[in-house]
């Protein structure tokens, strides 16, 4: 078992075991679910909107070297480096590289799941730049030291009295209880970041070509401020994030709020589309925009698959995914957690190392249905587990399903081989439960049926002959 | 090769097989830039034909989003409700943008108004009170305010001041966000703003167990003054 | 009608009951019944752990045995979405692709069948108590069937029906899921249960037994006294 597998079996089978950890994520999400379901009947169809979501998206993605370089060319005509970066150490690279060259020295960030893909604060302090989140819930993961628990809500793990004593520890701050308290110490200190930082990093939320633009969606207000105040602004994006034109967000915008946080709309989304122009007050003096494939491109090759690109990281999948409610979002070791994660992370980072991911569904499909582009995720999952054992056959399980399969071919077989088991059955009772037996995993917690005396089979040869 | 052309043709490469269309329709020619957005707002959240129809769903909407809304006969008005919120919360200083509306109802406010000009402002704009702006349009369909940098005094003016006051006129209420974007358009062109950004409800993080609080990184307060 | 069964193996094998109550039912709605006793598994079980070529190996058997039915009726919406859903993207590339296509087009679900081909939903059947109904996940999310057991149901004399909150969260069954990650799998099995518990019911419905089994087992080690019965023993019941 790959370590990535050993991690994920042990976080996940704590976390199963961890009644108090359910029980807060249900909380977290049941005001959600009430929310998302309002905000959804308020579309006059949910289900049309999301077929034009994916028809837009699909017609992107099939012509994105297209879409690309008119983004680019907009972009440019107003002034915006473009930077194009194959992988994460190129994209560190390049960001390190603008910082440099501006003498920059402290950097303010908000929310971006690119940014963690890439793993850009640990590449921004080792060069000797403070980088701070902005964003609350990626504030106390940061002062924690954690990776973010989900993709929308980062700190969903936490407990108020968890936060406060981290404030407490590592700021200093007052014990205090309520959220609204804990808001105020953060934006507090926040602020005096936000006023000194030199160069602010955004993540995009979506790129718009026609006009060269990137949209950020957020609450909380923190990437207004990190795109107003510091000199410089970088936004890092997936290549894969692009709409065809502004008015494509009139559909993209609600329909990311209400999915992924059963809000109508999020409270700030923002275009950014240059640095600041003659007649502005304020506004940084240089905007770049950082454009990472990262494995993205491998993704577009495969035509099966493709269309997991199409995912605007609105996080409705992890939201009703049962096994992440149960597993947690720090279980999958990887920034992209959920059904989308088990989906992508396999293809972006390595079969091998990730394919348990894929495994550990029970292929409910709630995400493929909760999903607002409508990306068949729990089919992905099983084209994931196609590909897995063909490029590298599992020996023992590989006999197994050979076996199974020259078994069911063969009816008399099949049959012959259901009456010893059917003899056989009274045995496992001497082992049942223990190193031996052979379905230890499902007899651990749970009792096992009876083969019948008589099957459907042998009634219907004797009733119907 | 650098990277961009790396990318590029890498995408070239994989895109020689097609994907399938999601779900019916939608050939290749059907999906094109050609296309306006008039099958997007057939399935957005409805909204009413009339003006007076469109204010109240903007006001429930502010009700929801805890956005302090309120209409006012004309710009006399505006500036009783000002003044009456700078008495309420010991107002010392505002910060506004420039504009004939924006100066004459502030000049009727007993409160130091700081004038957004050219120059950094952010230390000043941290010790205001409010920060007074206009707006492009207010948008029905979503309650949001929408303000860019050109229009509304820059980008700070709009969330730094922890009190957003808004003035918008009848005329600038728009249906839904469509006609948004077809406002912008029609008012700048391609020679949109640095910024653009849609407005919906004061600053608000949910990341503490998931408990609503307001004024997270920007204002706790947005009020909206049509006149 | 000349309608096929399909029963599945663990059905056959576990659950005669199952297949015998879905014989009856079809048979007093006058319909000649056909059983072709050759027939084994879809070969979901390989095919859901990534082994296609050893899953069309077991598909092939059932494209055999089905080549010459009408309309094809399996009281399983797991295994029914295995035909009906998978079984043309497991041939995809292959000569048979088309005939599992066409076999695809003729699987219905016995509740679906009922309902929206024989347009039946009540059998006058009589089950005295108060059930629940658990919805499969490849029922409702692969064969859109979420109305018709509940219409059937609601026609039973004597049956009152509690809904569970919610009753479209999967049990953690999953087939091999269910052994590969056990801890996960009886997680989402036990808030299942507890679901059911709150009801305040004695008795379990479904339309799919694989669900049952793994929702039984779980009572049955908790020591909890719930029976779990298949909608078709349900309609059967006093006919």
């Amino acid at each position: 078992m790959s370590t990535t597998a050993s991690h994920f079996k042990r976080s996940a089978t704590q976390y199963c075991h961890d009644a108090d950890h359910r029980q807060r994520i249900r909380t977290a999400l049941t005001g959600y679910e009430v929310k998302r379901d309002e905000n959804k009947s308020r579309f006059q169809s949910w289900e049309d909107a999301r077929q034009t979501a994916a028809e837009i998206k699909h017609e992107v993605i099939n012509h994105l070297d297209r879409y690309l370089e008119l983004f680019e060319r907009n972009l440019k005509a107003r002034g915006v480096q473009v930077h194009w970066a194959s992988d994460a150490r190129e994209a560190c690279e390049c960001i390190v590289r603008i910082a440099r060259d501006n003498s920059v020295r402290r950097i303010i960030k908000s929310k971006s799941m690119t940014s963690e893909e890439i793993h850009l604060n640990a590449a921004l302090e080792k060069e000797g730049f403070d980088v701070f989140e902005s964003d609350l819930g990626e504030f106390i993961v940061q002062l924690r030291n954690e990776p973010p628990y989900h993709l929308v809500f980062p700190s969903m793990h936490l407990t108020r009295h968890q936060i406060s004593e981290t404030f407490t520890e590592k700021l200093g701050a007052e014990r205090v209880s309520e959220p609204e308290q804990l808001t105020l110490i953060a934006r507090r200190v926040m602020r005096q970041k936000f006023c000194k930082a030199d160069m602010g990093v955004s993540g995009v939320n979506f790129g718009v070509a026609e006009t060269g633009m990137i949209s950020v969606t957020e609450n909380e207000g923190n990437a207004r401020l990190t795109t107003s105040l510091p000199r410089i602004h970088v936004a890092l994006m997936g290549i894969e994030k692009l709409v065809r034109r502004m008015d494509d967000l009139a559909l993209f915008l609600p329909m990311l709020a209400t999915a992924g946080a059963g809000q109508a709309l999020t409270c700030y989304n923002t275009l950014f589309g240059a640095a600041r122009l003659p007649g502005e007050p304020d506004g940084p003096g240089q905007m770049h925009v950082v454009l990472l494939d990262n494995g993205r491109t491998a993704v577009l090759a495969d035509a099966e698959q493709r269309d997991s690109l199409h995912c605007i990281r609105c996080g409705a999948c992890l939201n009703v995914c049962p096994i992440f409610r149960n597993v947690g979002g720090h279980s999958y070791g990887t920034v992209y957690g959920g059904p989308i994660g088990s989906v992508i992370t396999p293809n972006l980072r390595g079969m091998q190392d990730w394919k348990h991911l894929s495994f550990a569904s029970s292929l409910c499909g709630a995400c493929t249905e909760a999903c607002p582009v409508k990306i068949d995720l729990a089919h992905h999952l099983l084209q994931n587990r196609r590909k897995a054992v063909k490029a590298r056959p599992p020996f023992f399980e590989g006999l197994l399903w050979s076996g199974f399969a020259h078994l069911m071919r063969q009816p008399a077989l099949y049959r012959l081989g259901a009456k010893v088991g059917r003899l056989l059955q009274p045995l496992h009772g001497l082992v049942q439960g223990s190193v031996l037996d052979p379905a230890r995993g499902w007899t651990q917690s749970r009792e096992t049926p009876r083969i019948a005396r008589r099957s459907f089979t042998d009634w219907w040869k004797e009733t119907h002959r | 090769m650098t990277s961009r052309e790396r990318i590029l043709g890498r995408i070239r490469e994989a895109l020689r097989v097609r994907a399938p269309v999601p779900g019916h329709a939608a050939d290749d020619a059907a999906a094109t830039m050609g296309e306006g957005s008039a099958e997007i707002r057939q399935w957005l959240p409805r909204v009413g034909a009339t003006w007076e129809q469109q204010r109240d769903l903007f006001a429930q909407n502010s009700a929801a989003l805890k956005t302090e809304f309120k209409q006012v006969s004309d710009a006399a008005a505006a500036s009783a409700e000002i003044q009456g919120l700078a008495e309420a919360g010991h107002w010392r200083l505002v910060a506004a943008h420039r504009t004939p509306l924006l100066e004459e109802i502030l000049a009727r406010v007993e409160v130091e108004t700081l004038w957004m000009g050219a120059g950094p402002v952010t230390d000043d704009l941290e010790i205001c009170n409010a920060g007074v702006t206009t707006c492009e349009a207010l948008v029905a369909q979503t309650g949001s305010v929408l303000v860019t940098s050109l229009g509304s005094g820059g980008r700070a003016l709009s969330v730094l001041p922890p009190h957003h006051l808004v003035i918008a006129r009848r005329e600038q209420l728009v249906p839904d966000l469509p006609a948004a974007f077809a406002l912008l358009r029609e008012k700048y062109g391609d020679r949109f703003p640095s910024m653009i950004s849609f407005i919906t409800g004061p600053s608000r993080t949910g990341d503490i167990e998931r408990i609503l609080v307001l004024g997270a990184h920007g204002p706790k307060r947005l009020t909206v003054l049509l006149c | 009608m000349n309608v096929t069964l399909f029963i599945p193996c663990f059905i056959d094998q576990c659950y005669p009951q199952v297949g015998i109550s879905v014989v009856r039912i079809l048979e007093k709605l006058g319909h000649t019944v056909e059983y072709p006793t050759e027939q084994t598994c879809c070969g979901q079980p390989a095919f859901n752990s990534g082994a296609w070529d050893q899953a069309r190996v077991t598909a092939r058997q059932a494209l055999k045995v089905f080549r010459g039915a009408e309309i094809i009726v399996t009281p399983s919406g797991s295994c029914g979405a295995m035909m009906k859903v998978f079984y043309p993207d497991l041939f995809q590339g292959t000569p048979a692709h088309k005939e599992a296509c066409r076999l695809a087009g003729k699987v219905w679900e016995f509740s679906s069948f009922l309902v929206n081909k024989l347009g039946v939903t009540d059998l006058g059947s009589r089950f005295e108590g108060r059930v629940t109904f658990h919805d499969g996940c490849h029922s409702i999310r692969e064969m859109h069937v979420r109305r018709e057991p509940r219409e059937l149901l609601q026609h039973v004399r004597g049956l009152e029906l509690v809904e569970m909150s919610p009753a479209d969260t999967c049990c953690g069954f999953g087939g091999t899921f269910s052994v590969k990650f056990p801890m996960i799998s009886t997680a989402m099995g036990e808030q299942k249960c507890a679901a059911i518990d709150q009801t305040g019911v004695d008795t379990v419905v479904s339309l799919d037994s694989s669900c049952l089994m793994h929702i039984q087992g779980l009572f049955d080690r908790q020591g909890k006294r719930m029976r779990s019965l298949h909608l078709a023993e349900v309609l059967a019941t006093g006919l």
